[in-house]
């Protein structure tokens, strides 16, 4: 630990016993970007499911919109030590989109607008742990947090919940990501604290 | 002082108003090695329950054995800036890395002539060029542009206006200019650049910092003006740098 | 416990979704390097510009820093901090050209 700075006090933030292990509540919703916002207009946007046949399964806006919604109201952990609990979203559930989707792959390669990419097993997107979210807080979701729609995985540290989501590809051998290739932990389980590799 | 950089305790040794909202801090640093013009250091603020955070503050002045000079905007709400303006006391310690920066850097042993183009706080690693010219004795022709918001945020304003032999300097007002300005409030304009700075028949080195729009427009004028765009280098603060 | 790297002139907000620029590298390399890296010129693999690391267009995602190339906006270099390690990923870039001797720095 550095020195104490007397009186430096910090963000504000406060601990929490509903906090995973080294996390701090925050008020706001800061914005993390790894690269320029991509601007997708809704009548360019996709979303494909590929198996690891090649099989492509395709939802375009409308498609996405014409498809049950939940609104889940889910507590989000950021590798960066920042939580929100209790935030609310809108979205489709992976298991409605799932539900035609033929595969035997155990892994998920997730791929966004822009060439971001992040991994995880394709059983932690189902059973109710994850959505493409296109609203927040009862509004559309912002394109600086992810918009048009981002995937929602909040069981896992929150850059798996990869913004500007455009398709999951399915894969019988696990493939790292974007962060999991620099250093990130292959799985991010906040309540193991699992934030880099080794962890 | 080779190998690794590592943090270093640095203890506050005098804290100066340059404007209302503007602080210059001068930090003792046991065993600093010294740094050149145009370098920046790391400042490391750790809470008592072990947060920490970091910021990256340009250095405002040349070497004084172990006296390391930064100045510091107050930004509102923001999380370091109040605690270094207002609340670090005398004797107090951070943590200081650096020097760091070996591009954005000015040496006494350059023979170009040279531009400075600040917007705001962008003036800081510029001001310790113009120092460290001046600690060196050296007659380099340097003009500098300066472009602030009012007269009232204008940075070692006294100093300035002092001046020195060999120096020339321009500030453009972006908001409010002093009534004996005949130029308009306004952004720097590709006139103002033209009018102030260095032909670039001159081959001048030119440096430009503050934030990222104003740094890409002066730089895109350079240019655009004739200047080398190898001789041009650019130091882009954030969105509240300026 | 550090909430990662922060932009130059004391940038003191929380995120924004815009770049700096490769100055900002400075510190986090020369944490790894013993020479400055910033006046290092880079080619990029993407499109083959060549410039210095200073001029990259750095993205802050702490805690780790990713920089882009200011003509094609492919990835050149990203760095991730924890505390026990650095991860420097350089594949975005075919070589560093490091100056040495007077051109160098020497603090």
């Amino acid at each position: 630990m550095g020195i104490v700075s007397p009186g430096f006090q910090g963000r504000p933030r406060r601990g929490d016993t509903r906090l995973p292990p080294g996390q701090y509540l925050t008020e706001g919703f800061p914005v993390l970007s790894a690269g320029p916002t991509p601007r997708i207009p809704t009548d360019r946007w996709e979303f494909v499911i590929t198996t690891e046949t090649g099989q492509e399964y395709r939802w375009s806006w409308a498609d996405l919109m014409a498809l049950p919604s939940e609104t889940p109201t889910v507590d989000i952990h950021c590798v960066t030590k920042w939580s929100k609990l209790g935030t609310i979203w809108q979205g489709v559930s992976l298991d409605t989109l799932f539900t035609e989707v033929d595969s035997a792959a155990d892994f998920a390669l997730v791929h966004s607008y822009g060439g971001y990419t992040t991994n995880l097993p394709l059983e932690d997107l189902l059973d109710g742990q994850a959505w493409i979210a296109y609203r927040y807080e009862g509004e559309a979701l912002a394109p600086e947090h992810g918009g048009p729609a981002r995937l929602l995985v909040p069981h896992l540290y929150f850059w798996k919940s990869a913004k500007w989501v455009r398709g999951i590809q399915l894969l019988l051998t696990d493939e790292p990501g974007f962060w999991e290739t620099a250093g990130y932990h292959n799985y991010g389980d906040p309540w193991r604290e699992q934030r880099y590799q080794g962890d | 002082m080779r190998g690794r950089l590592i943090w270093r305790v640095a203890r506050l040794v005098e804290r100066r108003e340059e404007t209302p909202t503007a602080r210059t801090l001068l930090f003792q640093v046991p065993g600093w090695p010294g740094h050149l013009a145009g370098q920046h250091i790391d400042i490391r603020l750790t809470a008592a329950d072990g947060y920490s955070t970091q910021r990256s503050y340009s250095l405002a002045a040349p070497p004084d054995e172990d006296r390391v000079e930064l100045t510091v905007q107050q930004v509102p709400d923001g999380e370091v800036s109040p605690y270094l303006t207002q609340v670090l006391g005398i004797g107090d310690p951070v943590e200081i890395r650096g020097p760091v920066g070996g591009w954005f850097v000015w040496r006494p042993t350059a023979t170009e002539p040279v531009l400075l183009v600040a917007g705001g706080s962008g003036i800081v690693p510029l001001m310790a060029m113009v120092r460290a010219r001046q600690a060196a004795g050296s007659r380099i022709p340097f003009r500098l542009i300066y472009s602030v918001r009012t007269p009232q945020e204008i940075y070692y304003a006294a100093e300035l206006r002092r001046g020195a032999p060999g120096l020339d300097v321009t500030y453009l007002y972006t908001r409010v200019a002093p009534e004996e300005v005949t130029r308009p409030p306004g952004r720097i304009s590709v006139y103002d650049v033209n009018t102030h700075g260095w032909p670039a028949e001159f081959e001048p080195t030119c440096y430009v910092c503050g934030p990222t729009g104003f740094v890409e427009t002066v730089a895109d004028i350079l240019v655009a003006l004739g200047h080398d765009p190898r001789r041009i280098k650019t130091e882009r603060f954030g969105p509240t740098g300026g | 416990m550090t909430e990662g790297y922060a932009g130059l002139g004391g940038y003191d907000g929380y995120g924004y979704d815009g770049y700096e620029d490769g100055n900002a590298l400075a510190g986090p390399l020369r944490e790894i390097f013993t020479v400055d890296v910033t006046a290092a010129t880079c080619r990029c693999v993407s499109c083959g510009r060549t410039g210095e690391v200073a001029t990259l267009r750095v993205y802050r995602h702490a805690p780790g820093l990713v920089a882009r190339c200011p003509g094609c906006d492919a990835v050149v270099l990203r760095l991730t901090r924890a505390p026990h390690a650095a991860w420097l990923d350089l594949k975005g870039t075919t070589a560093l050209r490091i100056p040495m001797s007077e051109d160098a720095v020497s603090v």
